[in-house]
């Protein structure tokens, strides 16, 4: 059929023209040598003024990896990664003092302009001159991450009024050393797993965040991840600690340069939630997937894991994956206090030769919890898609209850989805359901939307957007928007 | 000619599991403007595919033969092209949507229709207004504009979910693929009536049908009947008891001595 060849040659077209957030910033930087061993981890702790228990905490993760070998049983293959080959440190240069937007290069500023993430909090607060029909949008307070450190933090002012902490983990290490020090690799310990590891030892920057007893954190919290530099791995770190009956919302946004080599992503997060709390956690991942040969792109393995520790606490990780050539990543909850909810809400969207191995982990530990899993997976071109998932009942979770659904959407005769679930129960009382789909875009509804007056690629968007819809609703409003344009972005003319 | 639909000496294939099979095997056929036509004829005739090929489906091949609509070669417009020049095809099984809301889809299509014919958008509220009153009038329940297309829907909730986007899509010329098959007598009534209040000299219509009972009470100008991929004898619509009557096997024994 020729339209099926029309549209595979749209595909091919897509590939770099696509990314539109593929530029690179000119800006002066201060870049640490390649290579890994204990003396790089001495200057970037050192370039951190950070005080000696996070250096040996540094030194003993990295100890710990030496020893480790990189995960294999991921569906995800690339060639082996040369960790000497990398740098472990690059920052913009900047003069000493204290932060502010007049002091940010303006050259950074431009970047994040360009990329459409609001750091100019006067003039969001004014909400000058919204074009008509356009309702104004709540503020949103933005930490924004240049390769290895957080070049600005907005509205921390307010945020402060409420008692709410939101500043770069680096800052957060020297205000907060207590705070700190009691909760970094309480959730992820240093030596978790190979990447994990890694991160631990060599970890720059990355989000804090600290919501006191009884606090609504009165706007989203938002942190903005750019990797610029070239050979630079990211390895950013974020934590949030959430006290008795408070709650936040917490979004996370990504982009990188078009480059023909690929660039290492290897985060961190650590979810805390007491008694009563709640924390939302909704990550919009664009990471720069590579050409449409499978040239370039970043490799993403990040370990993300919340602990619901306190009675009703609540972790809901809402994730539309669009970005990277490589991606690995299982946002977990571990349920221990007793009715505690945990929620994963996921899109995962791969095309060209793009590779995703992603899912989450449910731990129920505690009595009466409770766990929903919703996973759709959509495969195009010759990219592969895996949801893998764990969900695990211990002996003393009597009335845990988890929902799975997993639904994989095909586009075209090249690409896979696969569906791994892993459960272990080992409570007769628990209940686990799983349910899953294998469908592809049919000739039928697209026909039916083309007889109706929609352009093919808008039928393709309106099925794909309901496909996803119970995915998307969990996210905030504001980012419900750019997810649904980011969609039709990752698969436009992929129809076959 | 009538310079609103004619269709000459068309010929179309498909591809069912790799085998070319030839459906359409010359149909004349036209359609003036403001007429209601029916096509009957026994199954397998090639009544769907004629709606296909009209409506542009690319799984139907045309082989031979043209189709003028209002002047322009429908065969070199895509389907989106042809439902923006008013051409509509009410589905014999509409297709399901999954987490696509109803009222979200049909004002999309409404837009979509309206941008194309160089008309102003609807807003929100007043589409919604529009969609509303036409949804009471087929006797929809309020809920089915919330719901997602065609999911759930029963055979009959369907069918008049299809009359709905005619309504709403304003169409010239609209195709009615067995609408009523499945239908209940109130039912049909209802869709028959939804088809009569379209009817004006701007609105021709092509009907799809096995039952006389449809005809009854949307009367149409003509009566094709339709086998072996041909329209073999046309008549007024005093042809649809006839056909009642006598089944198709007089016809068929013409149509194969001429």
């Amino acid at each position: 059929m020729p339209a099926v060849t029309e549209t595979r040659e749209a595909v091919e077209k897509l590939g770099q023209s696509s990314y539109k957030w593929g530029f690179e910033t000119d800006i002066d930087m201060d870049v640490a040598p390649k290579g890994l061993n204990e003396d790089t981890i001495r200057l970037i702790s050192a370039r951190k003024e950070e005080p000696e228990w996070l250096l040996e905490w540094r030194l003993a993760a990295f100890r710990v990896w030496l020893k480790m070998d990189d995960p294999k049983w991921a569906k995800v293959s690339h060639p082996p990664i040369d960790f000497q080959d990398l740098h472990y440190y690059a920052a913009p240069k900047k003069k000493p003092g204290p932060k502010s937007l007049e002091e940010v290069d303006p050259e950074l500023l431009r970047t994040y302009e360009k990329l459409g993430i609001p750091l100019h909090e006067q003039a969001m607060l004014a909400g000058v001159e919204l074009p008509e029909g356009e309702t104004a949008r709540p503020p949103v307070a933005v930490d924004a991450v240049f390769d290895s450190v957080s070049v600005v933090t907005t509205f921390r002012k307010n945020l402060e009024e409420a008692g709410v902490i939101f500043c770069p983990i680096s800052e957060a290490v020297k205000d907060h050393p207590d705070l700190v020090r009691q909760y970094l690799g309480s959730v992820v310990p240093a030596g978790d797993n190979f990447y994990a590891a890694l991160n631990s030892a060599v970890f720059t920057d990355g989000s804090f965040v600290y919501v006191p007893k009884g606090v609504r954190c009165p706007m989203e919290l938002s942190t903005y991840f750019r990797i610029n530099a070239r050979n630079t791995g990211q390895f950013e770190r974020t934590l949030i600690v959430v006290e008795d009956s408070a709650s936040v919302s917490y979004l996370e946004g990504c982009t990188a340069p078009m480059r023909d080599e690929n660039q290492l992503h290897a985060a961190v997060v650590e979810l805390v939630a007491m008694e009563d709390a709640s924390i939302k956690y909704s990550t919009v991942q664009n990471w720069y997937p590579g050409d449409e040969n499978g040239r370039g792109g970043i490799y993403n393995f990040v370990t993300k894991r919340g602990a619901c520790r306190g009675a009703r606490s609540k972790i809901s990780w809402t994730q539309v994956e669009t970005g990277s050539a490589i991606t690995w990543k299982y946002p977990s909850c571990i349920l221990q206090g007793e009715g505690s909810v945990g929620e994963f809400y996921s899109v995962a969207v791969t095309n060209n030769h793009q590779q995703a191995d992603t899912g989450t982990k449910m731990i129920h530990i505690g009595r009466n919890t409770r766990s929903t899993i919703i996973a759709k997976t959509i495969s195009a071109g010759r990219s592969d898609s895996t949801y893998r998932g764990l969900v695990r009942v211990l002996p003393k979770a009597s009335g845990a209850r988890n929902f799975t659904q997993c639904d994989s959407l095909l586009i075209g005769d090249q690409c896979g989805a696969h569906t791994v679930p892993y459960i272990e129960n080992r409570n007769m009382g628990a209940r686990i359901e799983h349910e899953a789909t294998t469908s592809k875009i049919s000739e039928d509804q697209l026909f039916y939307c083309r007889q109706r007056g929609l352009s093919e690629e808008d039928s393709v968007g309106l099925i794909v957007n309901g496909f996803c819809r119970d995915v998307l609703k969990e996210l905030p409003m504001e980012f419900a928007v750019e997810a649904q344009k980011l969609l039709q972005i990752s698969l436009e003319g992929s129809v076959g | 000619m009538t310079q609103f639909l004619d269709i000459s000496g068309l010929c179309a294939r498909i591809d069912a599991d790799g085998q070319e099979k030839e459906i359409l095997k010359g149909v004349d056929l036209s359609i003036p403007p403001g007429e209601v036509h029916a096509i009957m004829g026994p199954n397998g005739s090639g009544k769907s595919t004629l709606s296909y090929a009209l409506a542009g489906r690319e799984d139907y091949e045309v082989t031979a033969g043209s189709i003028t609509f209002q002047g322009k070669n429908l065969l070199e417009m895509e389907p989106e092209e042809r439902a923006a020049a008013g051409l509509f095809l009410a589905f014999q099984s509409p297709i399901e949507l999954p987490g696509v809301n109803n009222a979200n889809f049909l004002r999309t299509a409404v837009n979509a229709v309206r941008r194309a014919r160089g008309q102003d958008e609807l807003d929100a509220v007043t589409f919604l207004k529009t969609a509303r009153a036409a949804a009471k009038e087929l006797a929809m329940a309020p809920d089915m504009l919330k719901r997602n297309v065609n999911v759930g829907f029963s055979g009959g909730e369907k069918k008049r979910n299809e009359v709905l986007q005619m309504t709403l899509l304003q169409p010239s010329f609209a195709i009615l693929d067995e609408t009523d098959s499945g239908l209940d007598v109130d039912a049909l009534r209802i869709v028959a009536e939804g088809v009569n209040r379209l009817r004006s000299p701007g609105f021709s219509a092509l009907v799809i049908t096995h039952h006389q009972r449809l005809l009854d009470y949307l009367v149409p100008d003509r009566i094709h009947v339709m086998a072996n991929g041909r329209i073999i004898h046309s008549g007024g619509p005093e042809l649809a008891q006839q056909i009642d009557r006598e089944g198709y096997t007089r016809f068929l024994a013409e149509a194969e001595a001429a």
